[in-house]
């Protein structure tokens, strides 16, 4: 009985899953067998071209053991939970803010989110002149009269990453306040009415029982900024080009450069495998969560 | 993209028959700054005049940038009629796997055998036999550029070697200058380091750690002498924040800055601005120690095309490269010397003269871009950057160094 109900399933709808052909043979070549090529490559010794010469773990001995891998996965972690909590605290707080039935909510809405439609790039070089001592802000406050007046985050190896940082967020949070918004806008005005009558401050109502509700939105967010976090990369190149030092480097260069610059294709490739598992650690819970949970509940 | 394509080969193939004597040759190169540009135009002008067409593909951002952009066009199957590499390792692979156009008619054609001077320039084009690019000039890194008004405005007379320059560096600072300009790229804080390997250490440490590879001098007593005095470089150079070459020559031009190590390409810089050696600035070969120049350089590579026109144009441009014209032309822009031993620079100024005299003496190493890979290279690069930027200790920085060059033994 069961059987052949799961045969009509397969049968049903049959145009949809030909049309479905062609990105599923893309998925399963360009982005399953490049990823199982790279892998199956960073096991070899390649330099400028791939070939097949074995050489076990060395290149991820190696790859561990670099002073500059290890500051690229160090200063990976510390922007990576600082940009989420901050993004995602921000974002809310300026959702609800949002919500409050102001005025003029489009024309704030779409301020707040045209730092998203500028590419990182674009984002990394105004900030690096906007922090540059000899133009930025430094020099504008000086310009004031305090002349003693320090702000030159960018030439600090210790403060690099709070530069990079400023520049994520200011790129970052209106898109997850759009996220926001929109969740809190999926929740009933019943729900809100209830809480009035039983007498339940605003405060409270939000994060007792508005922030569970808005469980499903907080981990697409989630998702969505941690994958971006870790290929982080264009930022950083517009913006420090990962100096001072070394002292601002992430994961994503050190791949690129020891690809194309050193010429050492299996470091690179090691590297990115070691990307691909950080992504995998971030999507696997909440591919868990987002799928596996509903069969059960 | 594909009808546009479509397109141009249609368009191509009615314009062939007129044009079959001029054909269009992309070159790509890393040359984009006022005194690179003049000189690239002097070579995309020869090869315009004897009748084909330079097509110029500057890539801006140096070197690092540039070439993975050159490799993945030439491995990706849209190779470009010329460009520019370093001797030595850069597209050693390219030419094993048989990318690149034997020049080697042309070679024996024009003589370069003979010309070329000094002979290693052609032993780094020369792979099992075969010759695979044309030299174009001979770049030494190990220069000492000074601002003779940086001085004057401290007080102090231009110091003439490596020692005096460090110990007026205090004073200088007072003065309210830089004392060593220095870009934050990576390359050219191992820059900085190589040259001062060959003036602190000498040339005998220098060839037995990078010609003979011996690990134990590398490791050695002379080397971590080496570390300390880059250890002293670090110190003058910490308030340098520039990111390119040129921007920091920039600084000693206008005696912002002290000094900075630099190679002879940033003769050209002082040229475009204007600036007379030996009275606006100051330069020392091999720091003012020891007048060793190590002898690294460019040369232009033919990747394969499939237009048996275009391999005749690329041929055309490699001999014209090497001419005796061009390369008087070129290098008086460029402020690189010619790689040929038989023309006379009666236009070169002091510092192009001291180049010269350094040449025919023979006080010549070979550069490291020649004796190791890019990934020796690239991970010298990072530990240089790291070192010029943070407090590391220089015996940690000596250990991690020898661990390196263990790479790629």
């Amino acid at each position: 009985m069961a059987e052949a109900r799961r045969v009509n399933r397969m049968w049903r709808n049959m145009n949809a899953k030909i049309a479905a052909v062609p990105m599923i043979l893309t998925t399963l070549v360009v982005f399953v067998g490049g990823t199982a090529w790279t892998v199956l490559y960073s096991f070899t010794d390649s330099k400028l071209l791939p070939r097949e010469r074995f050489v076990g773990f060395d290149q991820y001995e190696r790859l561990w053991s670099n002073s500059r891998w290890l500051t690229s996965i160090e200063n990976l972690m510390i922007y990576g939970v600082l940009s989420l909590v901050f993004t995602i605290v921000i974002g809310f707080l300026l959702a609800v803010a949002m919500d409050q039935k102001i005025r003029f909510e489009d024309t704030f809405r779409t301020i707040m989110l045209y730092p998203f439609a500028l590419s990182f790039i674009v984002t990394g070089l105004v900030w690096q002149w906007i922090l540059n001592p000899e133009f930025g802000i430094q020099s504008i406050v000086r310009g004031l009269g305090w002349e003693s007046f320090t702000f030159n985050p960018l030439n600090n190896p210790d403060l690099v990453l709070y530069g990079l940082l400023i520049a994520g967020l200011w790129q970052g949070t209106g898109f997850v306040m759009c996220l926001m918004l929109a969740g809190l806008r999926g929740i009933d005005e019943d729900i809100w009415k209830a809480a009035r009558v039983d007498g339940i401050p605003t405060w409270k109502t939000y994060i007792q029982i508005i922030l569970p509700m808005m469980r499903p939105v907080f981990i697409t967010t989630l998702v969505i900024v941690a994958a971006g976090i870790i290929k982080l990369y264009d930022l950083v190149v517009a913006q420090t080009s990962g100096g001072p030092g070394n002292a601002s480097q992430v994961p994503a260069m050190y791949v690129y450069d020891y690809m194309f610059q050193a010429q050492n294709l299996g470091q690179g490739f090691a590297a990115s495998t070691m990307m691909l598992l950080t992504v995998l650690i971030v999507l696997i819970p909440w591919a868990y969560l987002e799928f596996g949970g509903k069969k059960h509940g | 993209m594909k009808t546009f394509k479509l397109a141009t080969a249609l368009v191509a193939s009615v314009a062939l028959p007129a044009a079959a004597f001029a054909t269009d040759l992309e070159v790509t190169h890393w040359w984009t700054s006022g005194g690179e540009a003049a000189a690239v135009a002097e070579l995309a002008n020869a090869f315009n005049a004897a009748g084909d067409n330079w097509v110029d593909g500057a890539i801006a951002g140096g070197g690092s940038t540039a070439r993975p952009i050159m490799i993945s066009r030439i491995t990706g199957g849209d190779p470009m009629g010329a460009t520019q590499f370093n001797h030595g390792q850069q597209a050693l692979e390219l030419v094993e796997a048989g990318l690149m156009l034997d020049l080697t008619d042309v070679a024996e054609a024009e003589g370069w055998k003979d010309k070329v001077f000094p002979p290693s320039l052609l032993d780094a084009c020369t792979v099992d036999g075969r010759i695979y690019c044309a030299p174009v000039n001979i770049h030494s890194p190990e220069w000492l550029w000074l601002s003779n008004q940086a001085y004057a405005d401290a007080g102090l007379p231009v110091p003439a070697n490596w020692t005096e320059f460090v110990a007026s560096g205090p004073q200088l600072e007072a003065a309210g200058k830089i004392p060593l300009a220095l870009g934050n790229q990576a390359w050219q804080s191992n820059l900085a380091f190589n040259a001062i390997t060959v003036a602190v250490a000498g040339l005998d440490v220098w060839k037995q750690v990078n010609v003979d590879k011996n690990m134990d001098v590398a490791a050695g007593p002379e080397m971590a002498a080496v570390f300390t005095a880059v250890g002293d470089a670090r110190k003058l150079a910490a308030n340098s924040t520039v990111q390119d070459w040129n921007q920091a020559t920039n600084l000693v031009l206008n005696g912002q800055a002290g000094g900075q190590i630099m190679g002879d390409w940033a003769q050209g810089e002082f040229q475009v601005a204007g600036k007379v050696a030996g009275t606006d600035y100051t330069c020392l070969p091999g720091l003012g120690l020891n007048a060793y120049l190590s002898t690294g350089g460019d040369a232009f590579y033919f990747p394969k095309n499939r237009s048996a026109d275009v391999e005749a144009a690329q041929k055309r441009l490699a001999a014209l490269l090497v001419s005796p014209e061009v390369q008087v032309a070129f290098n008086l822009k460029k402020g690189s010397l010619p790689i040929r031993g038989d023309i006379d620079l009666e236009a070169a100024n002091d510092c192009m003269k001291k180049g010269l005299e350094v040449l025919a003496s023979g006080n010549l190493v070979p550069s490291g871009d020649m004796s190791w890979s890019p990934d020796v290279v690239k991970q010298n690069e990072d530990l240089m950057v790291e070192f010029f930027k943070s407090g590391m200790a220089p015996e940690t920085a000596h250990q991690q160094w020898v661990s390196n060059l263990e790479s790629g033994l």
